[in-house]
């Protein structure tokens, strides 16, 4: 008897579709008891100074003329992408360790020391711009392969490699920046590091993209190209994962260590070699945020680690670890942060952004309940033919014996 | 005969899972005090009909019924209410706890919290008196022999007073002295009135324990019979759906040239400071099957483990055609010929999350026949397996996209032997690639064996099952201890003589 295969782009497909189903029945549950939450905090404002701009965020001052005159329509939208780059990365980090057996919690410290390798090269070494993105996901990729040293030769658990990693990666990029006070970056007026519009100017990404200048369309200052290489990235991410050998061999590892060295794969180059991608990854977000010049490095006032390394789990996990996924999971991310800024102060704090976000994410861990749900939704009409089908397959068998 | 008679009715029970009818309108009828088989071939359904009867799937079609009335069985604990209790094939015990402490978790005698183990251990030493299960209750369970966990298994299910027993593949993990004690275990069960579901695809110890037996094929019911007017001919013939040959045909050999040549390997252990495998020095031939026999734990698999490259070997060499590989990485290993059906599938064999097609080419992807430049041929891949699963006969819901996690473990291993074999080695290292397959696969499995070692390629087999030693190997030799202590030629030696050496009764310098 020969079994027919199911069309593989078919089964693909509805695998795809299943998870966009469930990320979106997470985030609609999400906005729910987020909206439970305003109520409970402020029932009165709750909607219109609370829920509104949460959910319009950026979109709010869309097609606002007075805004128009002064040039501000589209800024905020122009914010959540800038804001989203970075969120896109450090998401796209996490899933790519999270798809190869290991929990990159160290996003946070290699983004840290990535961005201080390119604002080193934009400020001190006045480098064009890609040459100190280059360097900042080479800072990430080395800040990545520690972990992944200690974990491949010495059996020591990433996760808590990296938690260590990601402080000391914080407190020595301040103590090189500040050097109590007289750091070549530091900018003592501002108390930040230099401004790379007033010290290097071809370090900044730039805005132009064939011809289209993105800052005439959306106004917002650090309004770069960077959204789109975060993109570019998250595609060749998914071919290497999905479509190369290096990507076979990364995933065996992540499912069967064992079995992956039965089959002659290294499995300890493997594990290292996933740590400096996931480095590099989170090293080249701290470069596209910090290199469109929309921000600066505070060393006295970052005592937290940057939240762009941490919510690259939630974008991760929201977009279930695919990474073309990470790409509308940043952006919902940041269109959400936005929109925690956008609710009126005065009512409530913008941290409830991040407590719907919170919410989001921990429902995404209930998403493969959802799945299943939606799957046995999906197959019920599939089924009724498959037993069909079979049912003559099984004939004919019997008739053949 | 009134209804009563029967203390366990499975009716009419039909359980789909996607892609698969697993279980189609079976019908089991259980006697009080009988030894019931239920045998079938991997992925015939067996495992399935148990799980629904202990609460662990629940049926779409169907109904249970205990002593004539009707009743639902939604998890384990619903099970035990009803006395019904299973030894599972892989136990279900805490390691790291006494044999006491294992038999009583879960429903530990107490007062006001305190825990009374004094009865408990009365009760326990009674029971294993009464029915000739020789325990220490004080024993940690990790310390003990795999025959002695699973008497404390069964001694778990007699404290709870269970009436109904399921055995899941009793005997695959036993030597062939524990599994006499076994059946005469279950006998004295029987006779004490428990009435008995025994999971098997061995045919002589059915014929040898069961009363009756219900067989399974493709998971549609096939026929229950008295043991004492069948054969083992007619079981099996029942089960694969044809005649079965249990003899491996094959000529005499006609061993050539050395391909495998191992001097002096000597393998530290890893759980303690004594060598796992002790100077051992042997060769394996062109056309020749060598067998390396011995009850487990024995160093073969540490054995195997260097010989392959998954661990290091402390001293000697290991030479393949003439290529000396002891220091050599796995992959060179492999593309110097040698392919390795590994004894534990789901640890090395595998990689359950990928797809049939994924693993079928675990060895070989990187080969310019499935990549590009680094880029994986999907097309060549998909070919490729596609061709495996008809040739080899590989059974799976899905075919090449099935996820190797959802596959029986009979199918799991055909896949593993059509990759290893058409990988076209000169050493083949199989590695009890029968263990837990039915006679129908058993016999295709050493069909291939066999058809290797005729086109001139070298095997080396790492059985524990007595049977497949004497049938399939050209020479044994036994280990014990880390060390060979005999070589045998199969046609001139006894099965008794071979559990001698393999017991460390007798050696002889090799």
């Amino acid at each position: 008897m020969k079994k027919k295969n199911t069309s593989p782009l078919l089964e693909r497909t509805k695998g795809g579709l299943t998870s966009v189903i469930a990320a979106l029945i997470c985030i609609v549950i999400g906005l729910i008891f987020g909206l439970v939450f305003l109520f409970i905090l402020d029932a009165e404002h709750a909607w219109k100074e609370g829920f509104v701009p949460i959910i319009q965020a950026g979109f709010r001052n869309v097609g606002n003329e007075t805004l128009k005159k002064v040039g501000m329509n589209w800024a905020t939208v122009g914010q959540e992408i800038v804001e989203a780059a970075p969120l896109i990365m450090t998401g796209l980090s996490v899933a790519f360790a999270f798809k190869t057996g290991l929990f990159n919690i160290g996003a946070a410290g290699q983004y840290t020391v990535g961005a201080f390798g390119g604002l080193f090269c934009a400020i001190v070494l006045h480098l064009p711009w890609w040459a100190c993105l280059l360097v900042a996901t080479l800072f990430g990729a080395l800040w990545g392969a520690i972990p992944g040293l200690f974990k491949a030769y010495l059996n020591i658990n990433e996760v808590i490699t990296s938690i260590m990693f990601n402080w000391i990666g914080l407190y020595a990029v301040n103590t090189l920046i500040y050097n109590r006070g007289n750091g070549v970056m530091y900018n003592l007026k501002q108390s930040q590091t230099y401004a790379l519009k007033d010290v290097s100017p071809r370090s900044l990404i730039p805005s132009k993209l064939f011809g289209w200048d993105m800052y005439g369309t959306f106004k917002y200052g650090s309004i770069s190209i960077a959204i789109f290489l975060a993109i570019l990235v998250a595609v060749v991410i998914l071919v290497i994962l999905n479509k190369t050998t290096f990507g076979y061999e990364l995933k065996a590892c992540g499912h069967n260590a064992s079995a992956a060295k039965y089959a002659g794969i290294n499995e300890k180059r493997s594990i290292v070699l996933a740590m400096v991608i996931a480095g590099a990854l989170a090293g080249f977000g701290a470069g596209l945020y910090y290199l469109a010049g929309g921000a600066q490095w505070d060393p006295q006032n970052s005592t937290a680690l940057p939240s762009a390394g941490f919510d690259g789990i939630s974008v991760a996990l929201l977009a279930s670890l695919n990474p073309v996924g990470c790409i509308f999971s940043g952006l919902f991310i940041s269109h959400l942060s936005t929109g925690g800024a956008q609710m009126t102060q005065i009512y409530f704090p913008s941290e409830i952004a991040d407590v719907v976000s919170g919410i989001i994410i921990y429902l995404c861990a209930f998403s493969s309940l959802f799945k299943g749900k939606i799957l046995s939704l999906l197959s019920r009409p599939a089924k009724a033919k498959e037993k069909a089908t079979e049912q003559t397959a099984k004939e004919k068998e019997g008739n053949e014996q | 005969m009134k209804l009563a008679d029967y203390v366990i009715e499975m009716l009419n029970i039909t359980k789909i899972f996607p892609g698969i009818k697993a279980n189609d309108n079976i019908t089991l009828q259980l006697k009080k005090g009988e030894i019931h088989a239920l045998l079938g071939e991997n992925g015939a359904g067996k495992s399935t009909l148990m799980s629904v009867l202990f609460g662990l799937y629940q049926p779409e079609e169907g109904c249970i019924k205990k002593n004539g009335e009707v009743v639902e069985i939604r998890n384990p604990n619903d099970a035990n209410a009803l006395n019904i209790g299973m030894v599972h094939q892989h136990f279900k015990l805490v390691e790291c706890f006494s044999v006491l402490d294992n038999i009583i978790l879960g429903v530990e005698p107490n007062k006001m919290g305190f825990l009374q183990k004094a009865d408990a251990r009365k009760k326990v030493l009674e029971l294993s008196e009464r029915y000739g299960l020789k325990v220490d209750p004080d024993a940690i369970v990790e310390d003990i022999s795999v025959g002695m966990q699973q008497r404390t298994e069964i001694l778990k299910m007699l404290y709870r007073e269970n009436e109904i027993l399921i055995f899941d593949e009793p005997t695959a993990v036993l030597t062939p002295q524990e599994i006499d004690e076994l059946m005469q275990i279950m006998k004295n069960l029987a006779a004490e009135g428990k009435s008995i579901l025994f999971i098997s695809h061995k045919l002589a110890e059915i014929m040898a324990v069961a009363d009756r037996c219900t067989v399974l094929r493709k998971g549609k019911y096939i026929g229950t019979v008295n043991t004492k007017d069948t054969t083992v001919e007619e079981l099996s013939a029942m089960m694969v759906g044809r005649q079965v040959n249990f003899k491996v045909d094959k000529k005499p050999s006609e061993p050539g040239e050395v391909v495998l040549d191992v001097q002096h390997v000597t393998v530290p252990s890893k759980i303690h400071k004594n060598n796992a495998v002790k100077d051992v020095s042997f060769q394996v031939r062109r056309g020749e099957i060598v067998c390396l026999a011995g009850i487990e734990g024995n160093g073969q698999t540490q054995f195997v483990h260097a010989l392959t490259g998954l661990d290091n070997l402390s001293a000697g060499t290991i030479t393949l055609c003439g290529k000396d590989i002891t220091k050599a990485s796995i992959r060179n290993r492999s593309k110097a010929g040698m392919s390795h059906i590994p004894e534990d599938r789901h640890k090395h064999g595998l990689v359950l999350d990928y797809s049939l097609e994924q693993n079928m080419v675990l060895q070989r992807y990187w080969e310019p026949q499935f990549q590009r430049s680094g880029f994986i041929k999907f097309d060549a891949v998909r070919e490729y397996s596609d061709r495996l699963i008809e040739q080899y006969d590989v059974r799976s819901g899905q075919g090449s996209v099935t996820i190797a996690r959802s596959m029986s473990g009979g199918n799991q291993q055909k896949a593993i032997v059509a990759r290893e074999i058409d990988k076209d080695p000169e050493l083949l290292i199989a590695v009890q690639p029968t263990r837990g397959l039915d006679v129908g696969a058993i016999e295709y499995i050493h069909q291939q064996i066999v058809a290797v070692r005729d086109a001139g390629k070298a095997v080396l087999l790492v059985s524990l099952e007595l049977d497949e030693v004497m049938n399939l190997s050209d020479r044994i030799l036994v280990m014990y201890e880390g060390e060979i202590v005999g070589q045998f030629d199969p046609k001139t030696v006894t099965v008794e003589e071979l559990g001698l050496y393999m017991a460390g009764a007798k050696r002889m310098e090799v």
